[in-house]
């Protein structure tokens, strides 16, 4: 007891020299599990690193105490509201810890916690870890359980407010949305929503293609969205999320008529003087599909090919020149033919 | 400014459009322009710079081998991790831990080793593939016969077989979540230790596949958004399965072209976010691969296909931590030992990004020991350790 003691006290002078206040004011209420008589009857178990630990983690007093009872408490797998309680403590400290959110699962299901309260805790310990795995994992097992997904849109769309590119929020929205697909109705309406508030949020864009993808396929549905998507590159014409989704929807059919709507929109923007890299690349690419499909080959088309990675290579995206430098040699190869204009730094290659 | 830097440096046009993209996109080129200028006004009185610092980095890992602050608890549940990113950036710069403390990482990594032939986040954890993998690849990297016998290659295999799903995906754990991540690890963990089989990944290559997007690049699952450190792992599992015919390479290049940052010089993870160095190696790791595959089709010399002098400025000038050691993210991070390793990983690659010849910027001895970049293990170590488990007996599958 008095060794406890002592662990108490050194902590509370420690944590007034490193801790916040509020911390403190925490901290000073906060009982050690080897201070609480309820638990004494359980048998702490110290980590076992070993003789000669590596990669030791300067563990505080208070998360070391909480992860000893832990491993005591797992090694008799005690299934109660005070290992509830336990549990709930130690995933705060480290909400990355597998073992602790199975265990977790275990003793909600036996204690029979009503899994909606357990979606409340989720939530608020998700708001708190957007970033981690585990939290996502174990909200996607209770809402398996409850088969009900009423709240996941909502819950998801906040996060996404608070976060809109949080890779785990949208990875999960659309586990939601396959799992229960009639969900995905109203998708399109939220999509336009973040894209509108963030004409670069990659993350709406790609969940663009993911709803187009998984509703029946219209062709009248994807001509509407080439229009929308024209309207955006006009808006933001150096914008690679809706150039990459342009090049989503022509993988769709082999449709030439939607060919012909990109090739024609490019050519204007590129004779309008729009030079984006994204705009130049698009114009490459249907050029070298045009001369792929028709014979003789058009030399005039592979020479404006070539004119164009020229261009990207030593003027607009000299970043890439040894990538545009490669394109251009890989048209040269397949056509046979030279371009006239030697412009092209070759020393990378 | 360009005298130093290489090639010219274009900054967004975000065409008076400002969103919270563009917003925070310009922030971080301001702080970078500053940097890049200061530079080269220093540049003008010492012209061995950028510099490694060398020492404040191997200094860094020493002082993280055996001790972390108490801001790693969140990873308390990773520490295989830990030790693979120490023994892989100890490796890079060309160190040695002493026989003692091999043994020392060796005898912990066997607290970690469950009776199921995975590896825990932890003493007294569940099983669980990524440190089952990262375990391993430490194992490799310290390279001695005490630490290559620690894995009971049997046992593994079954702790495999338990994870994989009748599809031919994997999950990470016994209640899991699958991605792409899992059969990354787990077609690396039976490459290594030769106890790959075509029963144990039927249908993976398939799967991986699935997430490839329509920008090119790989998602976790299929229909996610292309990411950096998903498309490494999707991309090198096709590899490592022999089925990388199945990759539409030509899209996967211009999507992993286009995460080279016209203004930084180093990658971001997905299309329109930030910079961050730990992209230097998921991302730039792509290029040698596709480039091999591509001399090997064509029959003709390609060399690289980034900017590698670009990205070895974004880490020299940018992402080593000044005070201390260590790698960074971007400009005003704190170090940690995941961008320690991953920065040091992609700039070995791209010292050795054209074979037989040095592509090292700043002085010369900057240059790393050269990397693997399907494994991402140094290349003796991963070399040494493939041959130690070639020669290994087979065992009962």
């Amino acid at each position: 007891m008095d060794d406890k003691n002592q662990r108490t006290l050194s902590v509370s002078s420690d944590s007034y020299e490193s801790s916040s206040s509020s911390e403190n004011e925490e901290l000073s209420s906060y009982i050690f599990y080897c201070n609480r008589p309820e638990w004494s009857d359980v048998q702490p178990i110290l980590q076992d690193d070993g003789p000669t630990p590596v990669v030791r983690v300067a563990y505080s007093r208070k998360f070391s105490d909480v992860y000893d009872y832990l491993r005591g408490v797992l090694a008799t797998g005690e299934k109660s509201e005070r290992t509830l309680e336990l549990v709930t403590t130690a995933l705060k400290l480290n909400p990355a810890n597998q073992t602790v959110w199975n265990y977790r699962l275990d003793i909600v299901l036996y204690l029979k916690v009503d899994l909606h309260v357990e979606l409340q805790y989720v939530s608020n310990m998700i708001r708190k870890f957007i970033k981690n795995y585990q939290v996502w994992h174990y909200r996607k097992n209770i809402v398996k359980i409850l088969n009900d997904p009423s709240a996941e849109l909502e819950f998801t769309a906040e996060i996404l407010d608070m976060d809109p590119k949080s890779y785990h929020a949208w990875q999960y929205r659309q586990w939601v949305l396959r799992k229960f697909s009639h969900l995905i109705e109203k998708e399109m309406e939220f999509v336009d929503k973040l894209i509108s508030q963030d004409i670069m949020n990659n993350s709406a864009w790609n969940q663009r293609h993911f709803v187009i993808n998984n509703l029946a396929y219209d062709s009248n549905k994807i001509v509407k969205e080439l229009q929308y998507t024209f309207d955006k590159i006009v808006i933001l014409s150096k914008n690679e999320s809706s150039w990459n989704y342009l090049k989503g929807l022509l993988l769709f059919k082999d449709n030439k008529i939607l060919e012909n709507k990109v090739r024609d929109f490019c050519t204007k923007l590129y004779n309008d003087g729009n030079r984006s890299v994204h705009l130049i690349a698009c114009l490459i690419d249907m050029l070298d599909a045009d001369i792929k499909s028709t014979e003789p080959k058009n030399i005039a088309k592979v020479k404006f090919a070539l004119k164009l990675c020229s261009d990207l290579a030593n003027v607009y995206d000299p970043i890439r020149c040894s990538y545009w430098t490669y394109i251009c040699s890989d048209i040269e190869k397949t056509y046979n033919i030279k371009g006239d204009d030697n412009k092209i730094d070759n020393n990378d290659i | 400014m360009n005298k130093y830097l290489e090639i010219p440096r274009f900054k967004l046009d975000n065409e008076s459009i400002e969103t919270n993209t563009s917003i925070s996109q310009i922030q971080v080129e301001k702080k970078i322009e500053q940097i890049f200028k200061s530079f080269c006004s220093n540049a003008e009185c010492d012209p061995e710079i950028p510099v490694l610092h060398r020492e404040d980095h191997i200094n860094y890992i020493k002082k993280h081998m055996f001790t972390l602050p108490e801001n790693y608890e969140c990873l308390d549940s990773s520490r295989p991790w830990l030790c693979y990113w120490l023994c892989q950036s100890f490796a890079l710069l060309n160190c040695e831990l002493t026989t003692e403390e091999k043994s020392d990482v060796v005898s912990f990594l066997i607290k970690c080793q469950h009776e199921s032939g995975g590896f825990c986040g932890g003493p007294n954890t569940i099983p669980h593939l990524a440190p089952t993998y990262a375990a391993i690849c430490a194992l490799c990297l310290i390279g001695t016969e005490e630490a290559y016998s620690v894995i009971n290659r049997e046992n593994l295999y079954k702790f495999l077989m338990s994870l994989r799903l009748p599809n031919g995906s994997f999950k990470m754990h016994v209640y899991g979540e699958s991605d792409v991540r899992a059969v990354y690890c787990a077609a690396t963990v039976a490459r290594l230790t030769n106890i790959y089989t075509d029963t144990l990944f039927e249908g993976s290559a398939r799967w991986v596949i699935r997430c490839q997007t329509y920008e090119g690049g790989f998602g976790g699952l299929p229909g996610v958004e292309a990411h950096g450190g998903y498309t490494f792992c999707g991309f090198s599992a096709l590899l490592l399965l022999q089925s990388v015919h199945m990759c539409d390479t030509k899209s996967l290049l211009r999507w992993v072209a286009n995460k080279q940052m016209p203004f930084e010089g180093g990658f971001q993870g997905r299309t329109n976010k930030l910079v961050d160095g730990c992209y230097s190696f998921w991302q730039a790791a792509v290029f040698p691969v596709i480039s091999g595959l591509l001399e090997s089709e064509e029959k003709r010399p390609i060399g690289s296909l980034y900017d590698y002098r670009a990205l070895q400025e974004y880490v020299l000038i940018c992402c080593q931590y000044k005070y201390y050691g260590g790698l960074i993210d971007k400009p005003g991070k704190p170090p940690d030992v995941y961008h320690t390793c991953y920065v040091l990983s992609g700039l070995s690659l791209a010292q050795h990004a054209i074979k037989n010849s040095s592509c090292v910027v700043g002085t010369p001895e900057n240059i790393l020991n050269e990397n693997n970049p399907i494994y991402n293990i140094e290349v003796t170590s991963l070399d040494k350790a493939l041959n130690y488990f070639r020669a290994a007996t087979q065992i009962n599958y």
